[in-house]
């Protein structure tokens, strides 16, 4: 027992709960595969997500090869609406969603708070297998008659579920909607250990106030989706029974092909307030935890404390609570009453407030900061760049007036993959290589890493930035071919070939990092405990990688925030959260 | 004095419980943090299908059908509106009750009591969904179905068996816990050493308590259910 006898306020209460050890594994199918240690589960959902997001890779070539060369590749447009849905299905939900809370959250949370274990690891192992059950739905959805759904991954009915869109009678749409209720009923089992450990389940000395603003952010995102998947959960449940037993919730009174549908008497628009009252949370369910974890890149790469780490806290909270009253500004063009639009305008661009001050607060930490130019501060600077772009377009979309002649437009395709698409792949890139010796014990590739970091960044930027301007050229989205637009410069085509070329390019190097992770497994130079210097505790295990139950037969005793870093007089340029420094532990 | 002084910036109450180390909830053990906030998050599932079900009802174009004639018994010789509803609702309320004195006995360590109490509750559940499937079996038989309806607009058979469904889906699986966790008090279970899924420790009856937590919720959902689709 150590207690500390210098100063006060360094004083650690007692164990308020007895010290849990988590079950032992018996077997090699518990200890490899049905595992529920948080570490290795946080593995499992990590590969199964970059595995289904490899797909949703080779979807958005295959759109780029259509958009960009027309006369060389022809898709079906039935096809090309395949690819759109199933990438942005893939992308949003079972691969960001899915890394940043099933992934980071699983390895980052016990570690960071000085658990051993997440509360209820049964709980937390078969959320795991749900998720991996939604996945294997989504993926089966590709081999039925029909193909998966076109319907575009808002799924916006009425169109979902009728013979137009591809899948829509066939069981496209069927699989789509029982993959997203499974994903969200594996969400929920996991989302309820992430809240409950950070709640209760910290140890000695770890105030709310002194956790890593990485877990702030995954805890902020996880009880938003806790309250936020309930909207996309009914909504599916919904559109299942209109498609399956032929309810009318969503679907008006119709014809097609000139005879009159069963359906009568539904409102298609609460659809659109369901999905977006779930889709408009899920942007900052993304968001937040890579706020959290690029604050806590650049505190540590810069070996500066964070600035105004209160701030930043209540920044997070606040863009939680901002995001559920928000929703409709994605609904402008649905024929709402501008009375409305005055409202969800106001509080969509109040939102830019605390995201301003995360990032002014991120350029401060940065001002005059001992920056190493390593690999996670890289992307994390590409983060604060890439974010800053995109959430200038979006005050354009934003507003009203500006939203109306922009809607539906390759903008709004530009807007969207730079603020929720790219800057947090950027951080979960970063996050990889800034974890991944804790992961492995090895750094992965430096050579590599400069490679995929330039390539990533500069592309991107080749990717997205043309794509603004031929979104206000009138270039709509969702279009296979633009065949005679006698409207559009001829531009449009080159920037759209380019466009192609700089994705094709992009993508191939995420190959290369992929197998950056698995050669550097093996090959990679040896990190030690804690290769960074970083303060917070998870690079303070006894082991690399950590045990089973991480700490040795003590839980660490935390005395401090985990910004410690350049502390005058300290004998390192930093100090561990676990250092009592200045006082002197005594054994008794 | 010191330690005066820094007592007296101490903050207190739910202040304190927040600004402090381990625990946000202090007296609030895992398994019961764990179902509040899954109950928050099933408050608004919930939510979200009686707001579904409100806006059905506003964008439909047909007559909505009078529930006091749809859910009425032939009893008698006589109509007696909402009878079965009546009889329904009342035998929750009570399942609650009896479940609230299983906690309060589950509290006082009574095993036999406790079990008994909980598998009088599980049989007021299970008698609640069955006579839910006898309301689902009368108004099959009258003609209601998921997409049509003889009484009116289509979407009163699509929010009735959609909302009373996953209502009794809850009730159900909260009769099965119920069974379980009366059983194994019942043989004793609770009272032995040792931690397993829901106990961590001889004498935890802390599992009954939880159960309650969620049986309570399931009631308090029906009140609304009632209100909103029966009583409106």
């Amino acid at each position: 027992m150590v207690e500390v006898t210098d100063r006060p306020d360094t004083q650690v209460p007692p164990a308020e709960v007895p010290d849990v050890h988590p079950p032992h594994a018996h077997s090699w199918l518990s200890r490899w595969v049905f595992s529920q240690d948080a570490k290795y589960i946080a593995i499992q959902y990590s590969g199964t997500a970059i595995a289904i997001g490899l797909v949703a890779l080779v979807l958005s070539w295959l759109m780029r090869l259509q958009l960009g060369f027309p006369d060389l590749v022809s898709f079906s447009p039935e096809a090309y609406y395949q690819f759109i849905t199933m990438h942005g299905m893939i992308m949003v939900v079972y691969l960001l969603t899915a890394i940043f809370l099933g992934g980071f959250g699983n390895y980052l949370i016990p570690l960071m708070v000085g658990a051993r274990d997440m509360v209820f690891p049964f709980v937390n192992m078969l959320s795991y297998w749900i998720y991996l059950l939604a996945v294997l739905v989504l993926v089966a959805s590709f081999f039925v008659p029909g193909g998966p759904t076109g319907a575009g991954w808002t799924l916006y009915p009425p169109q979902a579920i009728l013979s137009g869109t591809p899948g829509g009678r066939d069981a496209g749409i069927i699989l789509m909607l029982l993959s997203l209720i499974l994903f969200i009923i594996g969400f929920t089992m996991g989302g309820l250990n992430y809240a409950v450990t950070v709640l209760q389940g910290r140890t000695r000395g770890m105030t709310l106030m002194r956790m890593p603003l990485t877990i702030w952010g995954i805890f902020t995102a996880t009880v938003m989706a806790l309250l936020a998947f309930p909207a996309l959960f009914v909504a599916c449940v919904m559109l299942l029974f209109d498609r399956l037993l032929g309810t009318s919730f969503f679907m008006p009174t119709l014809v097609e092909m000139g005879q009159r549908l069963e359906y009568g008497g539904g409102s298609p628009i609460v659809f659109q307030h369901l999905f977006w009252f779930f889709g408009h949370p899920e942007v900052y369910i993304v968001a937040l935890p890579a706020f959290g974890i690029v604050s806590d890149l650049i505190s540590v790469h810069a070996r500066k404390n964070i600035f105004g780490y209160r701030m930043m806290v209540w920044a997070i909270i606040g863009i939680g609570a901002l995001s559920f009253v928000v929703w409709a500004h994605h609904m402008y063009v649905s024929g709402m009453h501008p009375y409305f639009g005055f409202f969800f305008a106001t509080t969509t661009l109040i939102i830019a407030v605390p995201t301003a001050i995360k990032v002014y607060n991120w350029i401060l930490t940065l001002w005059r900061g001992d920056i190493h130019l390593t690999l996670p501060m890289l992307f994390s600077i590409a983060f604060i760049v890439t974010f800053v772009n995109g959430g200038l377009t979006g005050l354009f979309l934003g507003n009203v007036v500006v939203d109306v002649p922009l809607s539906d437009t390759m903008f709004v395709v530009a807007h969207f993959h730079m603020v929720m698409g790219l800057a947090p792949l950027m951080v979960i890139f970063g996050a990889i290589y800034h974890w991944y010796p804790k992961i492995t014990g090895r750094m992965l590739n430096h050579r590599m890493g400069l490679i995929h970091f330039w390539v990533t960044f500069v592309g991107a930027y080749a990717i997205f930035f043309p794509m603004h301007y031929i979104g206000l050229a009138g270039v709509p989205r969702r279009y296979s071919e633009l065949g005679d637009t006698p409207y559009l410069t001829a531009s449009v085509a080159g920037l759209n070939a380019f466009i192609t070329i700089a994705a094709l390019v992009v993508g191939a190097v995420q190959i290369m990092f992929l197998f950056n992770l698995l050669w550097s497994a093996r090959h990679g130079q040896r990190a030690g405990g804690n290769p960074w210097r970083a303060a917070s505790l998870e690079w303070q295990t006894p082991d690399t990688p950590p045990r089973h139950g991480n700490w040795s037969d003590e839980l660490p005793v935390v005395y401090r925030w985990a910004y410690d870093y350049s502390v005058p007089g300290a004998p390192e340029d930093f100090i561990a959260q676990n250092d009592p420094w200045p006082a002197r532990p005594v054994q008794p | 004095m010191a330690e005066t002084i820094l007592h007296a910036k101490r903050p207190e109450g739910i202040v304190a419980d927040w600004s402090s180390d381990q625990r946000a909830f202090k007296r609030i053990s895992w398994g019961k943090a764990m179902m509040w906030i899954f109950l928050l998050s099933d408050t608004f599932v919930f939510s979200i299908f009686l707001l579904g079900y409100m806006s059905a009802r506003n964008s439909t174009q047909s007559e909505w059908p009078d529930t006091d004639k749809v859910f009425s018994l032939h009893v008698g010789g006589v109509e007696l509106p909402l009878l079965l509803i009546a009889i329904m609702t009342f035998i929750l309320i009570s399942s609650s009750g009896t479940m609230a004195m299983a906690v309060r006995c589950g509290y006082a360590r009574a095993r036999r009591p406790t079990a008994a109490l909980m598998a009088l509750t599980a049989l007021l559940g299970a008698s609640f969904v069955g006579m839910q499937a006898f309301e689902w079996a009368k108004l099959i038989s009258e003609g209601v179905r998921p997409w049509s309806n003889p009484f009116g607009a289509p979407q009163f058979g699509a929010s009735f068996f959609m909302i009373t469904g996953f209502h009794g889906t809850h009730v159900s699986f909260g009769v099965l816990f119920l069974i379980i966790i009366a059983a194994k008090i019942w043989r004793g279970e609770f009272d032995r050493p040792g931690r397993t899924w829901l106990k961590s420790g001889a004498g935890d009856y802390e599992a009954v308590e939880i159960m309650g937590l969620y049986w309570h919720f399931v009631d308090l959902v029906w009140v609304f259910i009632f209100a909103f689709f029966y009583l409106w």
